[in-house]
């Protein structure tokens, strides 16, 4: 078998496991003599908690246990930054997903006989769930003893001066675009296992993306040693963020204390998952743009608003990068931006995909195109005389390093048969069939930003049957980082897939390396997995070369399963190397820090904390095709490119993977996905009223990466796991613009708006 | 009740109470866990088994609907050491990311190869439409599946 070398499509380690139903999901764990735990959700968004009535529930027959915060030992508070978020609701009720009680059962039929005996005496609040309503004067408190009253977090950034700016501008184009809410439907719903074992170890296995913070915060909120934790974190059925911080660990390591020894399983259904779960923060944005007479970007002024919920679970970070990216990949010298990331009693907003991006670049893309429109230029040209370069200070002041390959991306657009063909390709529509062909561009940064460390800690180790076993640290929520990981040590041990190992991450045997999320899994823990394979190849060899008496090190290199001695011919197993190694010089492990940004573009700590300024940025543009039916409304996605800048690519086709799942739900986002709420009640509570994307919705997809190289990154890349998702919203909005010549500014684009566009552009034409 | 059915190619008498339903009935009295569940309401086709070569829901089926059926499961379509060339392209050519759609895909496409053994792609979409996956972007299974009805083709199985 040929060595692993970066660069090549190898097939992914798990792909033969998943084909064959043989790997195992958290969702997977069962066990004899299993518990099932579960729990009673509020189902009301706003009240004070009377009383929880629990005794007919209790008495029940196959009832182990019912819990409430009253047996909780600890803080009762989880979450990440801001820890605001009760394991199980004490006093009041925030969001109709609350827990309120925790039922321990033989089996699942009990379970749910006893979750409907349970019953809430609880006084209902007035609610808020509009954020800009939510900041105004006597809108309902969330928490009441929150200094900035419903404000979670506000972000500024400022540069140059916005009013002077603003006067110079030949054109002004201002606009205000709405987003709802976007559930990640993973297909494995929150699920996961656990048990107290004898000696007091609390082991939880758990579908997550975070299992060191999960290993604290379990350990906070219960008011137990942290050392008594171990979380096991097996491959996620997907995640896409919805998985960064605890959904059931808590009330799993709640429950054994009360059934110690037997095994505990928690998996919720669908319903209980759209209701629970954090998603894609709502957005409401204010932009105004200004140009001069050239075209050149000159003053932007940006106000957005991030419904949270009424939790932060990671929704001060996913506004403050909302912020940074609020500008695009363009240089502008007049900027202001103000973010507010609002607590309200709607869903939690947290993590997705993209962290903030999607809906500043929904607004940023539109806008620039709608310029275009205005100055007569075509939205290729506007981007291409405003594109960012190495060198350039950006928009909010900071220098700009590293690989910068936005204009070469925009060349290789230029020169595609897709861009070139395009007119052709338009003048082609149908009867009724209108044909658009639309651009966004995208940048992504990567990493946590300034403050907090963005470190991984990779540890790797040579096994008695000759092969390399790789600790991973960060979990494999579906991307592939797990089999990049075993390819990054395998080319620099020079090993074949046969001779390497891998161990998915277990507080108990991997180091901490932070979480599966901010586009980092590859890049920081690559760069540190870089550095325990040399130094543990550097010891191998080290030994191997006094062993065949070679004068130098040189003489001796690693092939697959062994080493060889070039002078003479000679080879040793690895097998054999194991015995000649110190049982200490078996394991090596390293840690990489990754870099920050030396400027500073504000005095602002709490901004930094939430991870203003970034250092490296991945770019792209995309470009798509639609047709919309004017007698339908309905818009179809007929032709899809993506040219991205993710540095080099150690594996084309787990890459393009990544590039293609963000397309799709790019276009969920843009076409079908709607989250509805009202007065904080989720009215689509299943895969038959949330439409996700199937495979008749996405169309063929390019995906041209560039063969870039990020000095920082291993082996030159950078992130490629959430840029693809921010472009194809605005590129789809520009595309249906460019076919019919109206603009929804209100997404998803469902064919009820459409046609709702169409009909008062036709009133609008009639009465000219 | 007693159910006597084909699981996997090998003939079973089973107990389960008649109003298990068969995704439970697989999963949990029998360990195979290869079939998977999301919707639990037969929206997803995650789930999705082979009864009599044909592709059903097993969150919507009750155990005594197996009586005098044959029925596979993803545990049940390789041999000892090979894998199907279904699995295999799956494999190859990247189809699979987070995994969890995947048995049901396998199967379902299995089922649509059968009906129509050279699909266009676009009636490999319309064949797999029942069949969520929120990783891929479909294009990749659409290659796989594609692949695998053109090797199909050439010669005997793989």
């Amino acid at each position: 078998m040929k060595s692993l070398e970066i660069g090549r499509p190898i097939p992914r380690v798990d792909a033969y496991s998943k084909t064959t139903g043989q790997e195992r999901y958290a969702a997977d764990y069962y066990g004899e003599n299993l518990v099932w735990a579960g729990v009673k959700r509020a189902g009301i968004a706003h009240a004070l908690i009377k009383d929880i009535h629990i005794d007919d529930a209790k008495t029940l027959p196959g009832v182990i246990s019912i819990l409430t915060h009253k047996d909780i030992q600890g803080s009762n508070r989880q979450g990440m930054i801001r820890k605001d978020q009760p394991v199980l609701a004490d006093n009041k009720v925030n969001h109709c997903g609350d827990a309120v009680a925790l039922v321990l059962a033989e089996d699942k039929a009990s379970l749910h006989k006893a979750l409907d005996l349970i019953t809430l005496d609880l006084e209902p609040l007035p609610g808020i769930f509009d954020p800009e309503k939510a900041i105004g004067e006597g809108a309902p408190l969330v928490h009441e003893g929150h200094p900035q009253g419903n404000v979670l977090f506000k972000g500024v950034l400022e540069t140059g001066d916005i009013e002077i700016g603003f006067k110079e501008c030949h054109a002004v184009v201002e606009a205000c675009f709405e987003l709802p809410h976007q559930e990640h439907a993973y297909l494995e719903t929150e699920a996961g296992w656990a048990i107290l074992k004898e000696n007091g170890q609390l082991k939880i296995v758990v579908s997550t993306q975070s299992p060191f913070r999960d290993r604290s915060e379990v350990a906070e909120a219960l008011g137990i040693n942290v050392e008594k934790v171990r979380i096991i974190a097996p491959y996620c059925g997907g995640a896409f963020g919805g998985k960064d911080g605890v959904t059931v660990q808590t009330l799993l390591g709640l429950a054994v204390f009360h059934c110690p020894g037997r095994p505990i399983k928690m998996w919720w259904d669908r319903e209980e998952s759209f209701l629970a779960s954090p998603k894609r923060h709502p957005a409401r944005l204010y932009y105004r743009l200004g140009v001069k007479p050239d075209g050149a970007l000159h003053a932007l002024d940006v106000r957005f608003y991030y419904d949270t919920g009424p939790y932060d679970h990671l929704g001060g970070a996913v506004m403050a990068l909302g912020l940074e990216h609020a500008c695009g990949p363009y240089r502008i010298s007049n900027v202001s931006l103000k973010g507010f990331c609002v607590y309200t009693n709607s869903p939690i907003g947290g993590a997705f995909r993209g962290f903030g991006v999607p809906q500043v670049t929904a607004a940023m893309e539109q806008m620039m195109d709608m310029m275009a429109t205005q100055l007569g230029l075509s939205p290729f040209e506007i981007r291409k005389r405003n594109a960012i370069r190495c060198g350039d200070k950006n928009p909010i002041g900071i220098s700009v390093t590293g690989s910068t390959g936005f204009e070469e991306c925009l060349k290789t657009l230029e020169e595609h048969y897709l861009w070139k063909k395009r007119n052709e390709w338009k003048s082609k529509a149908g009867p009724f069939k209108k044909r658009g062909v639309g651009i966004a561009s995208v940048m992504h940064g990567m990493g946590y930003g300034p403050v907090v460390p963005d470190f991984a800690n990779a540890k790797i180790e040579l096994t008695r049957e000759g092969k390399f076993r790789v600790f991973s640290g960060v979990v494999d929520i579906g991307q592939g980082n797990a089999s990049t990981y075993l390819q990054i040590a395998g080319a620099i041990l020079n090993q074949d897939m046969a001779h390497m190992e891998l161990v998915l991450p277990d507080t108990e045997s991997a180091l901490p390396s932070g979480s599966a999320s901010a586009s980092r899994t590859t890049s920081t823990f690559g760069n540190a997995l870089i550095g325990a394979a040399q130094s543990l190849k550097h010891r191998v060899l080290q030994r191997a070369a006094i062993y065949f008496m070679a004068k130098e090190i040189k003489e001796v290199d690693l092939i697959p399963g062994g080493v060889n001695h070039f002078t003479t011919g000679k080879e040793i197993p690895l097998s054999e190397m194991f015995h000649i190694l110190d049982d200490s010089e078996k394991v090596a492990a390293y840690t990489f820090t990754a870099p920050t940004a030396k400027e500073n573009p504000t005095e602002d700590q709490n901004l930094r904390l939430h991870g203003v300024p970034h250092l490296i940025f991945s770019y792209g543009v995309h470009l798509c095709y639609v047709e919309v039916d004017e007698l339908t409304g309905n818009i179809e996605v007929k032709r899809y490119l993506a040219v991205s800048d993710c540095g080099r690519i150690i594996n084309p086709q787990t890459f393009e993977q990544q590039i293609h799942g963000g397309i799709a739900q790019g276009i969920g986002y843009a076409l079908c996905e709607e989250f509805i709420v009202k007065e904080g009640r989720v009215r689509t509570p299943d895969l038959a009223t949330y439409i996700i994307p199937t495979a008749l919705d996405v169309p063929e997809m390019d995906s041209i990466p560039l063969e870039s190289y990020e000095p920082t990154g291993p082996f030159g890349l950078k992130g490629a796991g959430e840029i693809s998702i921010d472009g194809p919203l605005p590129a789809i909005a520009n595309a249906v613009a460019d076919a019919c010549g109206v603009r929804l500014f209100r997404s998803p684009f469902t064919p009820e708006r459409v046609l709702k566009a169409l009909k008062e552009r036709e009133n609008r034409e009639f009465e000219h | 009740m007693k159910i006597n059915f084909v699981l996997n190619g090998k003939g079973r008498v089973l107990n389960a109470p008649s109003d298990r339903r068969v995704i439970d009935f697989l999963r949990e009295d029998l360990g195979l866990t290869g079939t998977k569940e999301s919707c639990g309401a037969g929206e997803c086709g995650v789930c999705t088994i082979l009864v009599d070569g044909e592709s059903r829901l097993s969150c919507l089926m009750f155990a005594a609907q197996l009586e005098g059926r044959n029925v596979l499961t993803i545990e049940g379509l390789a041999s000892e050491e090979t894998l199907h060339p279904m699995q295999e392209a799956f494999v190859q050519f990247g189809a699979v990311q987070c995994g969890f759609c995947t048995p049901g895909m396998i199967l379902s496409a299995l089922d649509l190869l059968k009906r129509n053994p050279h699909p266009t792609r676009t009636e490999i979409r319309e064949g797999l439409s029942g069949n969520l996956c929120r990783c891929t972007g479909y294009q990749k299974i659409v290659d796989a599946v594609e692949a695998t009805a053109c090797k199909k083709e050439k010669g005997p199985p793989l």
